[in-house]
């Protein structure tokens, strides 16, 4: 499966108000792009649109894919909220797509990826009986069992605990290095760590960050990762990124 | 301790009739007026096998209607949840339906079937119908919306969506639409029976009591058919305990 590289190109709009400004947004095939901003600015909106997910707003541009193939129904989807569904065990979850679609489903390849997630010993228990680092995992393997090429993950690890997040951060990078991903956080040492682009998006359109020199996924204390999730923050809470980035802001 | 709910309950009650007893000794009210506890165990000791025959029937139409009102009400709510054109048309009317006293509607369902089962059967089933129909159609509506999403990036046809995500997610709410339905379903047998002379049921046999001033006999249905009542909210209410546990 080789991934293919995405462009997002236009505005969007809800009810006649905008929701972002035309912007233009490159996502690398089989590297982690990370969208980095304040809530409210869009971000989510982006990547329920590539999703196909986004009914009510109205979208003005083109999302393409550079094997000129439809984007929406090769992505595989992971939110802030697990979205694992609390009446099946962690394997009825990870099969949850072959089921959906009525398809057979391939359980040896279920164990496999649960085993890789580090949940075997858990594979018969439900959501409720998982802690939220686990519930992720197996959010994670279930993720991985849709075997997508392009990975949409809108703040999958914000509501974990610091020690957990830095585990699945390093979990997740590793399962989805082949993938194209689209990460969106709001966490700049997050995007520190995992980005190979980072884009910063504020209410007027996008910056791209250059990341730490090293390659993801980068170790949480290195200098590098310090340093730009400093330049981060600072733009972050700059009015205007581009000064704060030039130091005059 | 297992036992201690029970013992509290056993005591409560026992205070009750100790009570109820004293208070017909001491104000030596006749027994066609209130016939002590004792006076009613008696009555219900020696009309048991009678007693015990209407109670089978009514708790028949209890069943039968708690089943079809179920099953009806389960019907309607997916239907509803399923077509925004049902919603539209036939919600405001089941609002509307929802309004009319149902004990309004025995006699005419008397007239219309007769005095056997079916008309008490019908009354159980409308008392228990609304209360379902509209809980399971709120948590048919009330489906997360991110297991939606996923459902969709998943690719999910809409039939897949219906049994295997929204149906699901909404049987919690199902189960307190059945708790709610336990407790008034008897309700519903016991007026169609008033009403609708059949010849059996602990309604008939209350009111065959009542023209004969046998007002312990009456008492000793009411205690049977509470006893019924509170055994069918306890069944509903494991049931309904297992469904959320099972599916939340």
């Amino acid at each position: 499966m080789t991934p293919p590289a995405l462009s997002v190109d236009g505005a969007a709009s809800f009810q006649g108000r905008q929701v972002f400004a035309p912007l233009h947004l490159e996502i690398e095939a089989a590297r982690w792009t990370c969208l980095l901003g304040p809530s409210g600015v869009g971000k989510t909106t982006i990547l329920r649109l590539i999703a196909g997910l986004e009914d009510g707003c109205d979208f003005d541009g083109a999302i393409t894919a550079t094997d000129g193939e439809l984007v929406f129904n090769r992505v595989a989807y992971m939110a802030q909220t697990d979205l694992l569904f609390p009446w099946l065990d962690v394997l009825g979850n990870t099969l949850l797509g072959a089921r959906l679609r009525g398809e057979r489903s391939d359980t040896d390849r279920a164990e496999a990826l649960i085993d890789r997630v580090g949940l075997s010993d858990d594979i018969s228990k439900r959501p409720h009986q998982l802690s939220g680092g686990m519930r992720q995992r197996a959010a994670l393997a279930r993720t991985l069992m849709e075997d997508r090429p392009i990975i949409l993950l809108d703040e999958p690890f914000s509501a974990l605990d610091a020690r957990t997040r830095v585990e699945m951060q390093d979990l997740a990078a590793e399962l989805l290095s082949e993938r194209t991903v689209l990460l969106v956080t709001h966490d700049p040492a997050e995007a520190a760590r995992l980005g190979h682009r980072i884009h910063l998006m504020q209410s007027y359109g996008l910056v791209e960050v250059p990341p730490p020199s090293t390659v993801p996924i980068r170790a949480y204390d290195d200098p590098d990762v310090f340093a730009c999730q400093s330049e981060l923050m600072r733009m972050l809470r700059s009015r205007d990124p581009l000064l704060a980035r030039e130091g005059k802001d | 301790m297992m036992w201690r709910p029970v013992l509290s309950v056993g005591l409560s009650i026992s205070i009750f009739l100790c009570a109820w007893q004293v208070l017909v000794w001491a104000t030596g009210l006749k027994p066609f007026l209130l016939p002590g506890p004792l006076r009613v165990a008696n009555a219900l000791w020696s009309n048991l096998d009678s007693i015990g025959w209407h109670a089978l029937i009514t708790s028949t139409e209890i069943l039968a209607g708690l089943v079809f009102g179920l099953g009806l009400g389960v019907v309607t709510a997916i239907q509803l949840a399923m077509s925004p054109a049902a919603r539209i048309h036939v919600r405001p009317v089941l609002v509307f339906l929802q309004a009319v006293p149902f004990f309004a509607l025995a006699p005419i369902l008397t007239f219309w079937m007769g005095y056997g089962m079916a008309p008490k059967i019908v009354m159980a089933m409308l008392i228990i119908y609304f209360p379902v129909t509209s809980s399971f159609f709120d948590g048919l509506m009330r489906t997360p919306p991110g297991y939606l999403d996923l459902a969709r990036t998943m690719g999910a046809p809409a039939w897949s969506v219906l049994w295997r995500v929204r149906i699901p997610s909404a049987v919690p709410a199902l189960a307190s639409g059945l708790k709610l339905g336990a407790v008034f379903t008897p309700i519903g047998a016991v007026i169609g029976e008033w009403v609708g002379g059949s010849g059996a049921g602990l309604g008939y046999l209350m009111l065959l009591a009542n023209g004969r001033a046998k007002i312990d006999l009456m008492f000793a249905c009411v205690v049977i058919l509470a006893v019924i009542t509170v055994l069918l909210y306890w069944i509903a209410d494991r049931l309904g305990e297992w469904m959320t546990r099972r599916f939340s």
